[in-house]
């Protein structure tokens, strides 16, 4: 049994060292004095300070930002209205909504970018309007609506029907019933999309790339740098993310770890 | 009730618009020339572009057997931890997920060189200097890399479910290691498995990423060929359309050859 369990550990040790070293490799060199990516010639912040002073970056991220928000606020809202109506149709259209929803999810990502292009440089005919930020914001939202549709649904499912009767009953409106007891009660799945929509429209490249226009997200700006390849600005910036992501995972899980031990004192 | 059903309608609206709409619009732009006529010649025409098919699924195909095979074994480690254990061990592993894609693949980039740092390493032992950038294999590694964490999710999440007295139970009725594996694992597991074959094989088949990135110019994959039509030199959007929707229908063929949809199983593989 000792044996299994130190091959477990051998095989879990090396496949963390494979998905890490890259990373790590990244990080390292972010503090090289020269250009060289493998040959460390002395410490330095330079490449952090150049990257602080790159608007270019910086522009970048604050429309990724940007984005990200009104996107993924409208796609909850649009989404989770969406749900709530679906839930309450009959069994053959709802299932051939949800099978339209399904699509931008199985679809390969270059086919919905290609599409959205097609369908964007269409409609230039007959409108006035730039490739650019709101073209991006309406891809956006596009992909991340089936995320809040399916983290909403399940919650709805689960929802006892005769809990929004009995409101009714107790002399609350359609609207006061949904918002004092639908609502909370499906408001986890709810966060759930919104928080899937947040993070994807941050990483996103694939469907930004052909819907972008003139605009620039993080995801093409660095596309745009390893393009070129020869800054470690680069690696300034991936160590600073890393260190974001690691920060808000681990506080996310402290969280959980101390809701978990108070659970376990009930 | 009716009243309810009404919310729902500017995402329905939406979705015609921005969805379903552009999905004509590829199957209209494939079937026709710029003049609008109709034609054939776009799907036709693809035929010398076969070769980038073929390489396109074969190495899609070797990434996604090389991520079940890696992530198998570690999703049973790691669903047979005690459970504050599993959720960090989860964390840890999927950490790398979250860091932006082109990074990850940018990494790789450097690692690979002619000169880069294995080859270095390499070097310092006598060895080498080997041709791994712009190889196949760069870009199967790269999906590997990339994609890893999609098949290990869903493995996990099936394996979690599996009740040690199942497997205890195979070993007490005669069941070596192998027989354990194949005959209680693996069918316990099936869902995962699928899901997971999915969730690398879709995105690996139409990367253009990854094999320009590792790949070089001899690498081209479907997903530089539709790029290239759009957004490169190449500029054909009705060539383009007609590779996208081939591209589509290939994807939708291998998912109801392993067959999932049915809307649980869609949640359960996302979230």
């Amino acid at each position: 049994m000792t044996k299994v369990k130190n091959g477990s550990k051998i095989y879990i040790a090396s496949a963390l060292t494979f998905l890490y070293v890259p990373i790590l490799v990244l990080i390292f060199f972010s503090f090289n004095k020269s250009k060289s990516r493998n040959l460390f010639t002395g410490f330095t912040l330079n490449w952090y300070k150049q990257l602080l002073h790159n608007d270019l970056v910086l522009n970048a991220l604050g429309v990724t930002l940007v984005i990200a928000a009104i996107s993924s606020i409208c796609a909850t809202v649009l989404g989770t209205a969406a749900a709530v109506g679906i839930q309450s149709m009959k069994k053959l259209p709802r299932l051939a909504i949800m099978n339209v929803t399904y699509i931008p999810v199985i679809n390969p990502e270059i086919v919905t970018g290609v599409s959205m292009l097609l369908m964007f440089t269409t409609l230039r005919y007959f409108l006035n309007f730039e490739m650019g930020f709101s073209t991006l914001v309406i891809a956006h939202i596009t992909f991340n609506l089936p995320y809040v549709i399916l983290s909403v649904n399940p919650k709805l499912r689960q929802l006892d029907s005769s809990i929004y009767d009995a409101a009714l009953d107790l002399g609350c409106s359609p609207r006061q019933a949904f918002f004092k007891v639908v609502f909370p009660q499906i408001m986890p799945g709810i966060t759930t999309g919104f928080l899937m929509a947040l993070t994807y429209s941050i990483d996103d490249f694939v469907i930004s790339y052909f819907t972008s226009g003139t605009s620039q997200t993080l995801s093409i700006a660095i596309y745009a740098m390893t393009r070129r390849k020869v800054s470690p600005e680069i690696n300034a910036l991936s160590t600073l993310l890393f260190t974001v992501i690691l920060l808000i995972l681990l506080v996310m899980n402290l969280k959980d770890i101390k809701s978990n031990k108070k659970g376990e004192r009930k | 009730m009716i009243k309810t059903r009404i919310v729902s309608l500017p995402y329905l609206v939406w979705m015609a618009i921005f969805i379903v709409a552009p999905l004509v619009m590829v199957c209209f732009y494939a079937f026709t020339t710029p003049d609008g006529a109709l034609t054939f010649d776009n799907l036709s025409g693809l035929g010398r572009y076969m070769p980038v098919f073929t390489r396109s699924i074969w190495l899609a195909a070797i990434a996604t057997v090389i991520c079940l095979v890696l992530a198998f074994p570690l999703a049973f480690i790691i669903s047979r931890m005690s459970e504050s254990k599993q959720s960090m061990m989860l964390l840890f592993l999927l950490l790398p997920m979250w860091m932006n894609f082109l990074l990850r693949t940018y990494a790789w980039m450097s690692l690979l060189e002619n000169n880069g740092l294995i080859n270095r390493l390499l070097g310092l032992v006598h060895l080498g200097p080997f041709q791994m950038i712009n190889t196949q294999g760069a870009v199967v590694l790269g999906m590997v890399y990339n994609y890893l964490p999609f098949m290990i999710l869903p493995l996990y999440s099936v394996m979690t479910k599996i009740d040690n007295s199942i497997i205890e139970a195979a070993e007490d009725l005669g069941a070596g290691r192998l027989g354990v594996i194949s005959r209680v694992l693996v069918p316990l597991s099936m869902p995962g498995i699928t899901t997971g074959i999915i969730m690398v094989f879709v995105p690996s088949i139409s990367t253009f990423i990854i094999s320009r990135m590792l790949g070089g110019g001899d690498t081209l994959l479907v997903g530089d060929l539709i790029e290239m039509q759009f957004l490169g030199n190449a500029y054909n959007p009705h060539l383009g359309s007609a590779m996208a929707l081939v591209l589509m229908v290939l994807v939708l063929l291998f998912m109801s050859l392993t067959g999932t949809s049915s809307d649980e199983e869609m949640e359960d593989m996302l979230i």
